[in-house]
């Protein structure tokens, strides 16, 4: 089975479009939302939920008044000030760390597992799709990005599908290496800006660091063709396929509105266009 | 007063918005770029940088002299990070958040700390304004305890802008705690509002008032308008799409000075959110 994760560095350089285009393409296949932070791809794919689990992952402290003393011990140890002078934890500042929790005198602080987001098993029109959504606020999206792909992996096995379709989330702490661990290859959407640009050499960059294959295609190429060109030869310096450009065309933003992938909208635009001349060449490549 | 820049959705344009908010105020501005993955906001205000600090955090080391193999270091953790694994202690420092419990537990005192590297803090200024960024380190995962260490170098009595990351979990909470308001930059596609949609569900939780900016506000569809107008959320500024606004911003210009009339803008930007400030203070709302 091979994974293909799509990412960028940057946010909104057009990763989820992208992705829903290639869903449209793609043969025998499973889709997996990794972004599980600030999910997109289930407003294009219109899943048809099948499952639904619980995401639990982590700890809060809870400090129990009827028990507590005010010592202050508890205070002493944190090392977030998560614990106000009136001995309530915040549970946003609370680590988790469970430091309170062990070594409180009173045994007052209650450690109780967290809920902090769900998954889903579903059906769309373009096959089935492992996707989640993470509680506001919640951490652990590194251990939900890992979930969402090895579930996305077991359906994949089950079907007998050969191809994993993942969109992965923006910038370079922990979900996007829980998102490209293992992978067959990233490809990365670069946008023609020196935000861009930048953004772009970290997260390749990343990928070296994990040994993980990287191509790039810069989408919106037009908006900046030397800035296009500078990101395209700065990927073949560092050895990454570029897979090709992709205009700025407002059909994208029209099939966004109406909940269609660009080939559902108008599969003879610009942008249809270049996206499936990629594709195709990604293909050949995996 | 900190004002902190956030979107939910990535590439709607919050380093666009704080970088000229910053620029076109004439009060003592700090901007703080706390999108330490990806930060951009340096592209813009091209700063002289002073001063660069390398940041650590604290993880544990074992002195196996003195280690007994009790395994009580392994039991506190809660993340893995510190495992006995048959004559030997072995810490993975990368899963380690630092919250000192195994040095803490050890009944021997054979674990002191020693840092690893989170990255590095960039410290500058723009003509009177002060500038700072945190630069997460490739391969780090933790960003949050960075973004922390940013904040701190706010300064009280000044105006601090934040720029934070994309998303809506920890590293969004810690660059929004504490803000006296969160302005959300958002489209009026339907990614825009979904993503919009959590990022308001953030704010609420950490009761800071908030209001918008829609950008490419021409493009898409009126729901994000409908959202905000049913939630009470204020439109504090549009911005339309505009091909010259998007080639300048591909060149890192700042809008406030290739095109100066948007200065006037962002100023009565700033004002309106002032107002919003003020009134919820003097007991409104």
């Amino acid at each position: 089975m091979k994974e293909l994760v799509v990412i960028s560095g940057k946010g909104g350089t057009g990763k989820t479009t992208i992705l829903a285009a290639f869903a449209f393409l793609a043969k025998n296949k499973v889709l997996c939302d990794a972004d599980v932070d600030a999910a997109d791809l289930h407003l294009i794919m219109d899943p048809q939920i099948r499952e639904r689990h619980d995401f639990d992952s982590g700890h809060t402290a809870v400090i129990n008044q009827d028990k507590c003393t005010q010592c202050g011990y508890c205070r002493d140890l944190c090392r977030w000030n998560a614990i106000s002078e009136h001995f309530v934890v915040d549970p946003i500042a609370c680590e988790g760390c469970g430091v309170c929790h062990y070594f409180c005198p009173e045994e007052a602080i209650d450690f109780p597992l967290n809920t902090c987001g769900e998954w889903f098993i579903s059906d769309t029109r373009f096959g089935p799709m492992a996707h989640a959504r993470l509680g506001i606020a919640e951490e652990n999206s590194g251990k939900l990005v890992t979930l969402i792909r090895q579930q996305g992996k077991k359906l994949a096995e089950e079907k007998n599908l050969d191809l994993l379709l993942t969109d992965g989330p923006p910038g370079i702490g922990c979900p996007v290496i829980a998102s490209m661990g293992g992978a067959t290859a990233v490809l990365i959407v670069a946008e023609p800006t020196v935000s861009g640009r930048h953004d772009m050499k970290r997260v390749a960059e990343l990928a070296a660091f994990f040994k993980v294959p990287a191509m790039v295609c810069v989408n919106k190429f037009d908006i900046n063709p030397d800035e296009a060109r500078d990101i395209e030869d700065f990927a073949r310096e560092e050895k990454m396929r570029v897979m090709g450009r992709i205009p700025f065309d407002p059909v994208f933003t029209s099939a966004m509105v109406q909940g269609k992938t660009i080939f559902e909208y108008d599969g003879h635009s610009g942008g249809a266009r270049a996206v499936k001349k990629i594709w195709e060449d990604l293909v050949q490549s995996l | 007063m900190i004002i902190s820049i956030a979107s939910g959705k990535g590439g709607t344009g919050k380093t666009t918005v704080a970088t000229n908010l910053a620029v076109s105020l004439e009060s003592s501005v700090q901007l703080l770029d706390c999108d330490v993955e990806e930060p951009n906001a340096h592209l813009f205000i091209q700063p002289v940088v002073e001063e660069v600090k390398t940041i650590t955090t604290p993880v544990p080391e074992v002195d196996m002299g003195k280690c007994t193999l009790c395994g009580k270091c392994n039991e506190i953790c809660q993340f893995k990070a510190i495992v006995v694994i048959g004559e030997t202690v072995l810490p993975f420092h990368e899963l380690c958040h630092s919250c000192g419990g195994c040095m803490k537990v050890c009944p021997e005192k054979a674990i002191t700390e020693v840092g690893r590297e989170l990255g590095v803090i960039e410290i500058g200024h723009r003509d009177g304004m002060e500038f700072l960024h945190g630069r997460l380190r490739v391969g780090e995962a933790m960003s949050p305890p960075l973004i922390r260490k940013v904040r701190e170098h706010t300064r009280p009595g000044v105006l601090t802008i934040i720029d934070a990351p994309p998303g809506t979990s920890c590293p969004v909470i810690a660059s929004m705690k504490g803000a006296d308001f969160v302005l959300l930059v958002t489209e009026p596609t339907p990614f825009g509002l979904h993503d919009l949609k959590l990022a308001v569900g953030a704010v609420n939780i950490l009761k800071i008032p908030c209001g918008l900016v829609i950008n490419r506000s021409d493009m898409g569809d009126d729901r994000v308008r409908e959202y905000a107008n049913s939630e009470g959320i204020p439109i504090l500024m549009e911005i339309p799409f505009d091909r010259k606004i998007a080639e300048h911003y591909s060149r890192g210009e700042m809008l406030v000075e290739a095109m100066p009339e948007w200065k006037e803008r962002f100023k009565d930007l700033f004002h309106q959110i002032e107002a919003v400030i003020s009134h919820r203070t003097s007991g409104g709302l």
